[in-house]
């Protein structure tokens, strides 16, 4: 085998390698993704107090932060994977409550979630067909996300709700630009771990439904 | 209640303890932006944008 047919051969293998991360990604996000729907679903009709929502955040960033990187190589990465996502939707079940008891809550939260799924496909669909290289975003990403964190905190003791919504719209604008960078790292090799991966994608879904979610709730007419 | 917000604010001063590291890790490791790159996410994320405006007309009624 020459150096040319060498050099074909190692960047088929690597496409292959690249095609079945994705795929095991996309596998296991919609199957937290459905985890999480499931569990969102149980804490509504335990009818789990708000503070619920702030107790999971903290035990899934907890789990993601410390114990996820240590046993994404094994086997039990995913079911810390399914513990981080169960304990998310559980927490998101709190906030849905609040949102069904508006009288255009149902359409608010049908509205987000339609939106949310419009957006990823449509990002990921953009950045798998167009093949660019959106790993030049890193540290803006990471820059922004620190600023959005900071605004975060100033609101929580400031309650501006015109603040409230720049960060709503911002961290949406965030997360978009991470789904592209998070797939765009998948395809190129960037990415060999499929649990990191789709647990990174799996956060930028739950923040922009979120965020999605306060905004169409402040700015709708109720 | 204030019990929250405090809890709330520690856990938002942590995350940034985490991002930190990572903020440090791609500002010197990312690839820098060629020609066309920052137009390429113009599409995408004006998308994001406009779609929200619409949802948020389609919940205003």
């Amino acid at each position: 085998m020459n150096r040319y047919e060498t050099a074909i051969s190692g960047s088929s293998i690597q496409t292959e390698s690249a095609n079945k991360v994705l795929k095991n990604t996309y596998m296991l996000l919609s199957a937290t993704l459905a985890f999480s729907a499931v569990m969102a679903v149980v804490s509504i009709i335990v009818a789990a107090p708000p503070f619920t929502y702030l107790v999971s955040v903290i035990a899934a960033m907890v789990l993601g932060i410390f114990v996820l990187p240590r046993k994404a190589n094994s086997t039990s990465g995913i079911g810390i994977v399914f513990l981080i996502t169960g304990l998310l939707g559980f927490g998101l079940g709190a906030i849905l409550t609040q949102y069904l008891a508006l009288p255009n809550g149902p359409q608010i939260i049908a509205t987000a979630f339609g939106g949310t799924g419009i957006i990823f496909l449509g990002l990921s669909g953009y950045a798998l067909t167009s093949k660019r290289d959106f790993s030049f975003m890193g540290g803006f990403l990471m820059a922004g996300m620190m600023v959005m964190v900071l605004a975060i905190i100033a609101n929580l003791f400031l309650n501006m709700p015109a603040l409230s919504l720049a960060i709503s719209g911002g961290v949406i604008m965030i997360m978009s630009g991470f789904i592209l960078f998070d797939t765009s790292r998948i395809i190129r090799g960037g990415e060999t771990n499929y649990i990191m991966a789709t647990f990174g994608l799996y956060l930028s879904i739950f923040n922009i439904f979120i965020h999605l979610l306060s905004i169409l709730g402040i700015m709708s007419d109720d | 209640m204030d019990w929250m917000k405090i809890l709330a604010a520690v856990a938002g001063i942590m995350m940034l303890f985490y991002l930190w590291p990572a903020y440090k890790h791609w500002s010197a490791n990312s690839p820098k932006a060629e020609k066309g790159d920052w137009q390429s996410l113009l599409l995408p994320l004006g998308g994001v944008a406009l779609l929200i405006l619409v949802l948020i007309m389609s919940v205003q009624n």
